[in-house]
This record gives structure tokens, C-alpha cells and sequence, in this order.
């Protein structure tokens, strides 16, 4: 075993016989660029909604609820998809993301929340989690839309714009103080501060 | 004779089909939402009229009357779990959201004792409290305030 071990180990720790250093610098951007671009492809292809709802545990109870709320039907037809508001858009913010999203794949093998009654025992602390990460973030999922710096106060309802004006600029709040529960069914907000 | 019919019937067909074109019985079945059409027949629904946002207080036609809601309300939740409603207009609310508190009888139970929440029996705001849309009246309706009555009959009186 040991011996097997040193000998890999002098294995790649001696330059290459038979290879030139061209063909290995080639090589090594070549093959650099089809494990990225697999890695980033295979990355894009778990930040989609078909994704998200391909679990059970998403498209019955999460999409469902989603899909009366204006973040899916309105009358523009512009809407807003799982990951628009549930990953960071920034490849660092990202990928810290999806490392702790590993662990609601360890949720799924082990079926945390596989029914509507484990889903709603489940419900108040996944969505303290969301609560806790876009106050955190300043609301900046729903910023990567809703800009405060072009929000046009006037167009707004007179409740609305006095709302926005003492909350945003007085108070300094964000988006996810006052907007819980826009696009999905909230839980049991007995004890939740606010509520 | 015949041309005093004629107005008479006249009059009538205008009087009966003006005030409301919209909920009319259109055929000869029961007087239901489906304005008299078989059941079979596809009818085209009238247009969902927008709801009316104001965000200022209606004039109530009565004292106890329940102040309607000047704004939308789609897709609030009022379930067991969370009363969105209350989320505004709950004593703890008000001074975050500056609106209107939902009145002290909501306080109270049945008996007249004060709660520290919402009496359960006022628990589910819609039943009393719904949106103005901007549309004709869906049934005709005749409601005279007190005021109005009183001083009509100060008028008859002079």
C-alpha cells in the first residue's frame, strides 16, 4: 500500500518523459476550458426552475403556491423563477450558496419534508432561513429588480409611497421587513417579531 | 288607447333594461348568477371590474357599518396560521404601518370582556370588511341614510 503510494507520488512529482511542454501547456488550456465550462454548464443547469420542481417536495407545495401570486402571473408576463429570488446572481455569493444547498440534497435522500404535514412542521424555520438571509443581503434578490434608486414614488398609491419613504429612507429597512410571504404561503407567524 | 300602450310598454322594457345592462336575465331559465341561461350554453362572464384604491376612508352609509377597504387585497392570507391583514391594522402594527386600527370591539368577546387579540369571532376580516370595484350596483338598491330621512321629513313638516 505504502509503496504503491510513493509510487504515484514520484510518478507525478517527476517532469514528463515523452511529453513536450507545448502539448502539456495545450493540453492542460484545453482540457481547462471543457472541465469549466462542464462544471459551470453543470452549475447553470441546477440554477433553473425545471430543476427546483423536478423534487416533489417543490412543485407541490412551494411552485403551487407560487403560481396565484404576482411573481408568477401578472400583466406584463414578466415573472420571476426560483432562482431569480433564492440564489445570489454573483458567482462568488453563488457558489456559497449552492455549498449549503448540499444540505437540503441531504434533506431530499432523506425525505425531511416529504409530505404536506413534514413540509408545514418545516415551514416557519425555512422560511426564518430565507428571512434571515435577505436581511442579511439588504433584500438584494429583490433589488436585482426592484431598484429603490429608480422607484418612482409618485407612480406609486399614496399608501404605498408613504410606506416606501418612512420605511426605506427613515427607518432604513429593507424589502423582506415588511414584504413577507409575496410569493409564497407563510407559517404560523405567532411569536415571529412583527407579527 | 293603443299609442298610450305603446309608450306604456315603452317606458317599461327602458326602465326595466337600463339600470343595470350587465346582470339582466339574457334568457327564460332560473334568475341565477348565469342570468336565466341554460346550463349547457357557454355564456361570456362579464369583465372582472378593477378594485378601487383610494387608501382614504369612505363615508360609512351607517354608524355600524363595517368601513370597507380601500385598497386590494389579493392574495392576502387569512388562515390559521397568519392574518396578513393584521399585520397592519392590529394594535402592535399600527404605529409601524400608520393604519387605521381594526376597532376596539374586535377586542372583545361576546360578553363585553376585553382580550389581549382579535376575538376569534372577528378573526376572518372579509366577512364584514371587502373592496370597492368600480362598477354599476349588481343588485338595485335604494339605501337612504338617516340624515337624508330626517331632513325630508323636516321638509314635509315646515
Amino acid at each position: 500500500m505504502w509503496d504503491r503510494f510513493k509510487y504515484y507520488w514520484r510518478l507525478l512529482n517527476s517532469p514528463a518523459r515523452h511529453l513536450s511542454l507545448g502539448a502539456l501547456t495545450v493540453g492542460g488550456f484545453a482540457m481547462g476550458i471543457v472541465f469549466w465550462g462542464g462544471f459551470n454548464t453543470a452549475l447553470e443547469a441546477t440554477n433553473t426552475e425545471g430543476f427546483c420542481v423536478s423534487c416533489h417536495e417543490m412543485s407541490a407545495n412551494t411552485y403551487q403556491e407560487m403560481k396565484p401570486t404576482v411573481h408568477f402571473t401578472n400583466g406584463s408576463g414578466v415573472r420571476a423563477t426560483c432562482p431569480d429570488c433564492h440564489v445570489p446572481h454573483d458567482w462568488t455569493h453563488k457558489i456559497a450558496r449552492k455549498m449549503q444547498a448540499s444540505k437540503e440534497v441531504w434533506g431530499w435522500l432523506f425525505g425531511t419534508i416529504n409530505t404536506p404535514e413534514k413540509f408545514e412542521a418545516h415551514r416557519l424555520t425555512m422560511a426564518q432561513r430565507e428571512w434571515a438571509r435577505l436581511e442579511a443581503n439588504d433584500s438584494l434578490e429583490c433589488r436585482n429588480c426592484h431598484n429603490f434608486e429608480y422607484m418612482d414614488f409618485t407612480q406609486q398609491s399614496p399608501r404605498a409611497a408613504e410606506a416606501h419613504r418612512r420605511g426605506l429612507e427613515e427607518q432604513g429597512l429593507t424589502c423582506i421587513d415588511c414584504h413577507k410571504g409575496i410569493a409564497h404561503e407563510l407559517p404560523d407567524m405567532a411569536g415571529v417579531e412583527g407579527w | 288607447m293603443r299609442t298610450l300602450a305603446i309608450f306604456v310598454l315603452l317606458g317599461a322594457s327602458i326602465g326595466l333594461a337600463s339600470p343595470m345592462a350587465s346582470t339582466q336575465q339574457l334568457g327564460t331559465g332560473p334568475a341565477t348568477l348565469r342570468r336565466g341561461i341554460d346550463i349547457p350554453v357557454d355564456i361570456e362572464p362579464p369583465r372582472m371590474p378593477p378594485v378601487e384604491v383610494t387608501d382614504t376612508s369612505r363615508q360609512r352609509s351607517y354608524p355600524m357599518q363595517p368601513p370597507t377597504i380601500p385598497h386590494e387585497i389579493d392574495n392576502y392570507q387569512v388562515d390559521l396560521k397568519v392574518n396578513t391583514c393584521l399585520s397592519c391594522h392590529s394594535r402592535r402594527q399600527v404605529e409601524r404601518s400608520q393604519a387605521p386600527m381594526v376597532s376596539v370591539t374586535h377586542y372583545q368577546d361576546r360578553d363585553g370582556q376585553f382580550l389581549a387579540e382579535v376575538s376569534p369571532r372577528r378573526y376572518f376580516c372579509t366577512q364584514c370588511h371587502v373592496p370597492q370595484t368600480d362598477t354599476e350596483p349588481g343588485v338595485a338598491n335604494v339605501f337612504e341614510d338617516m340624515d337624508t330621512i330626517i331632513r325630508r321629513q323636516a321638509e314635509r313638516n315646515q
